[in-house]
């Protein structure tokens, strides 16, 4: 009973630290500002613009991965090829990459000096300090995570659900969309808040690629270096606000998939 | 109705090589092979779901080598029935009847018969997770059966079962294969299963087959030492050939008629081989003393190996032989086959 209780008392303590470590600063930073400034905060017109901007570009870059990461995330859980692991590798290289350094290297096609960057101008579009170059780089680190999240969620099919679909006489499409959809969607939404969430919080890169249009992150940031802590915190509380309403939808979304499953 | 001529199938690790399977007609075939020979690839390459590297697979004289699953008419059971679990027991059934919209009151039907003849009314409105495995197997069939296939492929779909569902669906397979104009191709472990049901089949081994032709030909006359390994004729031995005598290791074997070649295989089932405490006067021909050397249970019968100077055959005993017999290990007895119970190739 002894050894229980110290198993039981030990696994409690870390989980109350490590549970400490991350809410007391979040919660010294939410509780710091008075009500008053943070309602003087949301209705500064750049603030609002700022959060409005890094929700609608991390939404968009999240559909952007939904769109693209799906046919992508299919193929790498049912089939087996020659480099399936570089393939993987590389997907993975987003969240390995320095922040700086993702911004950097997508400077460095898009720029004058790279054909690409040649025909993008060509075209009319704009990375450099524009909201295509903040979704740009929102996608870049996001996918990764939407991949691999619907990935996980088609792997765990089974490949005979739908190979006795098609012999009931559905195409792959119907096969699709009649099982293979209906039975994912919860991994995939889930995919699709764990890329929006990420596409909010990413500075570095944004920060290197568009200063301006402002998301909020940079606007922290700037307001830090130029006012000090008193004056970012207002913004950071707001940004922190909708973070975790999108982490509880996630965490409520896959806790239903358990049940139902 | 189907032919293989010459498949070969490259998976990465596994081949199929030289699948040549001819199947007829409204036939019950039955596939057996140990783990890992290549049953189910077998399957899913005539429903489509694998395509060969090289060779045709015709149904009904009409090739459909390249024919995407969804266009060949074929359905299969998979052992772990795959049923999708997002859909109650009516729409799994259904599912096929939405691509088929020609006769959709046939269709209908179709599925109230079905429902009534695999015992699932009162089931309709139930997801897959809460039926019995008994249930799910029948709710299986019905959905491969509701779109009126040519060809029904069944893999293993009696042995999650336990045996009494098992005994019972056996009889529910073989007066389904009466009513239906389906040809059907069953995996299946079990020798009675095989046995009770299938008019022929084959046996796979290694992604080859070993050998195809009447259960009788497979169970009595194997062709190959593996084929009788797998069919459990335990008493197999290589032995030289001369006149109507075999000999391994010197013990003499007489055959009842002669053979041309000089060496070759001889293989006795060991329910075969009788066994006796002293000696028979009786026609069979071959008659040993020997020493047991070991007992093994197996449930509701022994196996009992016998030593006869340095050759090691198997006999199977009830229980009740072997208390009456009082054999146990080290006891000297005789046994005896008939020559016509020994299968020479």
């Amino acid at each position: 009973m002894r050894h229980k209780d110290f198993f039981f008392w030990g696994t409690f303590a870390c989980a109350v630290t490590v549970i400490a470590f991350i809410t007391l600063p979040l919660m010294q930073m939410l509780a710091a500002p008075s009500l008053e400034i943070l309602i003087e905060t949301i209705l500064d017109k750049d603030v609002l613009n700022s959060i409005v901007l890094s929700l609608s570009a991390a939404a968009l870059a999240a559909l952007i991965s939904f769109i693209l990461g799906t046919p992508l995330a299919y193929l790498l859980a049912r089939r087996e090829f020659r480099g399936k692991q570089l393939v993987e590798g590389i997907i993975d290289l987003p969240i390995i990459i320095p922040h700086p350094v993702v911004g950097i290297a997508i400077l460095s096609v898009t720029g004058r000096n790279h054909w690409f960057g040649q025909l993008l101008t060509d075209l009319g579009i704009r990375i450099m300090g524009s909201v295509t170059g903040i979704v740009t780089v929102m996608v870049f680190v996001a996918i990764p995570f939407y991949i691999k999240a619907a990935k996980e969620g088609f792997d765990a099919i089974s490949p005979r659900l739908e190979n006795v679909s098609r012999s009931l006489g559905a195409s792959m499409f119907s096969t699709f969309f009649r099982i293979t959809f209906p039975l994912a969607w919860r991994s995939m939404l889930a995919g699709i808040i764990m890329a929006c969430a990420r596409a909010i919080s990413e500075f570095g890169a944004i920060v290197i690629v568009a200063y301006h249009p402002m998301i909020a992150p940079v606007m922290i940031y700037e307001r830090f270096e130029s006012y000090g802590l008193k004056y970012s915190q207002p913004v950071a509380v707001w940004l922190i606000g909708i973070c975790l309403v999108l982490f509880l939808v996630l965490r409520i979304l896959t806790t239903k998939q358990k049940r139902a499953a | 109705m189907i032919s293989l001529e010459n498949i070969h199938i490259d998976l990465g690790e596994f081949h199929l090589k030289d699948i040549n399977l001819e199947v007829e007609e409204n036939e019950f075939f039955i596939i057996m092979g140990p783990s890992g020979s290549g049953k189910t690839i077998l399957l899913e390459t005539i429903a489509g779901l694998v395509q060969p590297k090289t060779g045709r697979i015709k149904v009904a004289a009409e090739e459909i080598t390249h024919l995407p699953p969804e266009k060949r008419g074929i359905s299969i059971v998979y052992q772990d029935y795959a049923l999708f679990p997002h859909l109650t027991v009516v729409e799994n059934i259904r599912y096929g009847l939405h691509f088929n919209k020609a006769d959709k009151t046939a269709g209908e039907n179709r599925l109230l018969e079905l429902l009534a003849l695999l015992n699932l009314e009162g089931l309709e409105k139930r997801y897959p997770e809460s039926l019995s495995g008994g249930e799910q197997q029948r709710v299986a069939m019905a959905r491969a059966l509701v779109v009126n296939p040519q060809v029904l492929l069944l893999d293993e779909p009696l042995s999650a079962l336990d045996p009494r569902l098992r005994e019972e669906f056996r009889l529910v397979l073989k007066q389904l294969q009466q009513n239906t104009t389906a040809t059907i191709l069953m995996v299946t472990h079990n020798f009675s299963e095989a046995l009770a049901l299938g008019g022929r089949g084959a046996v796979m081994n290694g992604g080859r087959i070993e050998q195809a032709g009447s259960m009788e030909d497979i169970f009595q006359r194997p062709e190959s030492t593996m084929v009788a390994d797998f069919v459990g004729m335990k008493n197999l031995f290589a032995v030289t050939l001369k006149d109507e005598m075999a000999q391994i290791n010197g013990l003499e074997i007489q055959l009842g008629h002669s053979f041309t070649a000089s060496r070759g295989y001889i293989a006795i089932r060991p329910e075969d081989i009788v066994l006796s405490i002293t000696q028979l006067q009786s026609s069979m021909r071959n008659s040993f003393p020997g020493t047991i050397t070991r007992i093994i249970s197996q449930g509701f019968y022994y196996e009992v190996h016998i030593a006869v100077d340095k050759v090691n055959f198997c006999a199977l005993v009830t229980k009740g032989a072997l208390l009456e017999m009082e054999l146990q290990e080290g006891k000297e007895i005789f046994l005896f086959f008939k020559s016509t119970a020994i299968h020479t190739f």
